[in-house]
C-alpha cells in the first residue's frame, strides 16, 4: 500500500492543520484546510507569502507530517504511513520540481534526470539512457552531458522537469517553478509542464505567486492565512487534457 | 547509487582534496613517527640481532637489558656447556672502553670480545679485512659508521693504531653493523684482548653464547640452563624483547613518540572531520532533494560511508606512501636516522585512518539523519 503504486487517483485533504514549534513559539501554518484535487488537471496553489502554500504542498508530497486532519494521496492515507513507508511512497509516486532546481552540480543533465530511476533500483546505464530520451523531449538533446552549472536557468528547470517525470509519477508537485527564471522562460516552463505532465491519471499541483502563469491553470486554489480563501475552476489558454488523454 | 556518492564527492575538488589532505597529514605523522619509534626500538637490540651464531644468551640473573652490564663468573661458560641440549657455549665480552686516537683525542667505544679460539660472535660482513685476522696480536675490527665517525672524510685504511687502557690495538678489518642506540663506534676483538683494553675487574665475563644441539628447542634449553646454573638464559628473541621492554618502560621514548602520533591523529581528525562535515552541510539541499525524491536514510548513510571510504583509502595510500618516501629519503640523507616500517605500523596507521573517517562520517550522518526532506521546499 505504501511503496507500491496506489489505485485511487486524487488528493483529499480534510481539516488539515499544521503547527510549527511548541508552546508560546508555536506558529499555525495551516488552519483546517479541506481540498480535493482530481487528476488530469493543473492545479495552482496561490497566495501571499506565509499563507501556507509551501506547507500544504510539502504535506501533499509526503515530506511533512500534519498536526491534525486527514490527507489521502492517490488512495493512501499519508498520516498512517511510517517514515520509511512514506519515503518509499514518494520514490514510487511523486515527482518534484523545486524552486531552486536542486540539481546535483556534480552530475550531468542526464545523470540528474536518471536519479529518481536509480533510487527506484534501475541500473545507471539504463536510467541514463531513459533520461537522455526524456531530455530530448524537453529540447535538451544536445546538452545531456552538460553539468547544471553550464546550463541557463531555463535549461536547468527543464532538466528538473524531466527529472520529475522520468519515473512516471502519479503526483507532480512543483514549487515556484518559474520564480528563478525570466518571464519568457517561465512561460516555456509552464507550457512544458502542461505538455508533458498533464495526463488523466496524474495529479499536478503547482505552487506559485507568479500571476503571469495563472493562465495555464485549470484550477486555482487561493490560500490566505492558512485557510482556503478561494477555489475556482478556470479555463486555461491551453486546452486541458480530457479523461481519455485527448487534448 | 555509489556512483552518485562518488561524483558528489569528487565534484567539489577543493573540498575533496582538503579532506584527503587532512587524512594524509594524519597518516604521515602517525606512520612516520611510529616507524621512527620502531627503528629506535630495533636499534636497542642491534647487537643481539647481529650475532647470528648463538641461539641462547646466558647472563646475570639481574640483567635488564643488553647495556646493563653485570659480569658473571668467568667459569660460567663451563657450567653452561654441561647442560643437556647445549652443542657449544663460549665467552662473550661486552663493555665500554676509552680509545685514544692517533691525534690524542679520546673516544668512548663499545668493546665486544669474542671467544679466542672459535671467534663465535664476530661480525659476518666485512668491508675490508678478514674475520680470521682477529687472531693477530692486538687486532681489532671496527664498524664502518664508527670508522667514519672517528676519522671523518678519510678513506678506509687498515693498520691504524689506537690505544685502549694503555694497550695498543691495530685495526685489521672494517665491518658493517646495524646502527646501535648509542651510536658509539663498535670494536670487536678476542676475549683475552678485550679484558686488557679495559681496567681489570674481579669478574670479566659479560655473556655466554650457547648453541642448541640439533633438534633441541632453544626455549627448552634456555629454561634448562636457567634451572641448572641459576643464571638468566634467554633466546635471541626473548633477550631482544627484554631489552626493548626496558626502554619502553624506563624511558620517555614511547610517551614522546606517542604524543606526536596522538597529535597527528587529533589534527587529522580535526581537518578531515571538519572539511567532511562542511562538505555535507554545503550539500544539504542536494541530500534533502534526494531524500524528498525517496532515497531512504539507509542509502544516504551508505553513500556517506562510501564517500568516507574513498577519502580514507586515498588519504591512507598517499600518507603511507609519503611517509615511506620521506623515511627512505631522510635515511639516505642521514644514515643515523632510524626508520623501520613493519606491517604493524601500517595496520596501526590504517586503524587510525579508519577511526578518523568513522568519526568524520558519523558527524555528517547525524546531520543528514535529522534532515527533513521538506527543507527543499523552504
Amino acid at each position: 500500500m505504501t511503496g507500491c503504486t496506489a489505485t485511487y487517483a486524487g488528493i483529499h485533504c480534510r481539516e488539515v492543520t499544521k503547527d510549527y514549534g511548541k508552546g508560546e513559539s508555536r506558529v499555525r501554518a495551516l488552519r483546517g484546510v479541506t481540498v480535493d484535487i482530481e487528476p488530469g488537471e493543473l492545479t495552482l496553489l496561490v497566495g501571499p507569502s506565509g499563507c501556507g502554500k509551501t506547507t500544504l504542498i510539502s504535506i501533499l508530497a509526503g515530506t511533512l507530517d500534519v498536526t491534525a486532519g486527514d490527507v489521502e494521496v492517490l488512495g493512501v492515507a499519508l498520516n498512517e504511513l511510517s517514515k520509511e513507508a512514506k519515503t518509499a511512497f514518494r520514490a514510487a509516486n511523486v515527482g518534484f520540481v523545486f524552486q531552486q532546481f536542486n540539481l546535483l552540480p556534480a552530475l550531468t543533465a542526464a545523470e540528474n534526470v536518471a536519479v529518481p530511476l536509480v533510487i527506484r533500483g534501475a541500473s545507471r546505464s539504463s536510467a541514463v539512457a531513459q533520461a537522455k530520451r526524456l531530455l530530448e523531449a524537453v529540447g535538451l538533446g544536445e546538452r545531456v552531458d552538460t553539468r547544471p552549472g553550464e546550463l541557463s536557468g531555463g535549461q536547468q528547470q527543464r532538466v528538473a522537469i524531466a527529472r520529475a517525470l522520468v519515473h512516471k509519477p502519479r503526483l507532480l508537485v512543483c514549487d515556484e517553478p518559474t520564480s528563478a527564471v525570466d518571464a519568457k522562460t517561465g512561460h516555456r516552463v509552464m507550457e512544458l509542464i502542461r505538455e508533458l505532465a498533464l495526463s488523466p491519471d496524474r495529479v499536478a499541483v503547482v505552487v506559485t505567486h507568479d500571476a503571469r502563469v495563472f493562465s495555464f491553470a485549470d484550477r486555482i486554489i487561493t490560500l490566505e492565512d492558512g485557510r482556503v480563501a478561494n477555489d475556482e475552476r478556470v479555463h486555461p489558454d491551453v486546452t486541458p487534457v480530457d479523461k481519455e488523454g485527448r487534448s | 547509487m555509489y556512483w552518485i556518492a562518488w561524483k558528489m564527492l569528487t565534484g567539489d575538488r577543493s573540498k575533496y582534496w582538503a579532506i584527503i589532505f587532512g587524512i594524509t597529514f594524519a597518516c604521515v605523522l602517525i606512520a612516520e613517527q611510529a616507524a621512527i619509534f620502531c627503528g629506535i626500538m630495533l636499534r636497542t637490540t642491534s647487537q643481539i640481532r647481529d650475532i647470528h651464531d648463538a641461539d641462547i644468551w646466558v647472563m646475570n640473573a639481574n640483567l635488564r637489558y643488553i647495556d646493563d652490564l653485570k659480569p658473571i663468573a668467568d667459569t660460567a661458560f663451563l657450567r653452561v656447556r654441561g647442560v643437556k641440549g647445549v652443542a657449544w657455549a663460549v665467552n662473550f665480552y661486552k663493555g665500554a672502553a676509552q680509545a685514544q686516537l692517533e691525534n690524542g683525542n679520546y673516544q668512548s667505544v663499545i668493546l665486544l670480545g669474542v671467544d679466542d679460539a672459535t671467534l663465535v660472535g664476530a661480525p659476518q660482513t666485512l668491508i675490508l679485512g678478514r674475520v680470521g685476522d682477529l687472531q693477530f696480536p692486538d687486532a681489532v675490527l671496527v664498524d664502518e659508521a664508527g670508522y667514519r665517525y672517528m676519522w671523518p672524510g678519510e678513506p678506509f685504511r687498515l693498520g691504524r693504531t689506537i690505544e685502549m687502557n694503555d694497550h695498543r690495538a691495530v685495526i685489521v678489518g672494517i665491518f658493517k653493523a646495524s646502527y646501535t642506540f648509542s651510536t658509539q663506534p663498535i670494536f670487536y676483538t678476542r676475549f683475552c684482548r678485550a679484558t686488557l683494553f679495559v681496567p681489570a675487574t674481579r669478574r670479566s665475563l659479560s655473556f655466554v653464547l650457547a648453541k642448541c644441539s640439533p633438534g633441541e628447542s632453544p626455549d627448552v634449553v634456555a629454561q634448562r640452563i636457567h634451572e641448572q646454573t641459576r643464571l638468566q638464559a634467554l633466546t635471541r628473541n626473548q633477550f631482544s624483547w627484554l631489552t626493548m621492554s626496558y626502554y619502553l618502560e624506563r624511558t620517555g621514548i614511547p610517551v614522546n613518540f606517542g604524543s606526536t602520533v596522538l597529535l597527528g591523529f587529533i589534527v587529522g581528525t580535526a581537518i578531515a572531520g571538519q572539511t567532511f562535515y562542511l562538505f555535507t552541510v554545503e550539500n544539504l539541499r542536494q541530500f534533502g532533494a534526494l531524500k524528498a525524491m525517496g532515497m531512504s536514510d539507509h542509502r544516504i548513510v551508505r553513500m556517506v560511508f562510501v564517500q568516507a571510504a574513498v577519502v580514507g583509502s586515498v588519504g591512507y595510500c598517499l600518507g603511507v606512501g609519503l611517509a615511506t618516501a620521506l623515511g627512505i629519503f631522510l635515511q639516505h640523507l642521514r644514515p643515523l636516522m632510524s626508520f623501520f616500517l613493519p606491517w604493524q605500523v601500517l595496520a596501526l596507521t590504517g586503524a587510525g585512518v579508519l577511526l578518523i573517517v568513522l568519526l568524520s562520517s558519523l558527524l555528517s550522518i547525524r546531520r543528514l539523519l535529522v534532515l527533513e526532506p521538506g527543507m527543499v521546499f523552504q
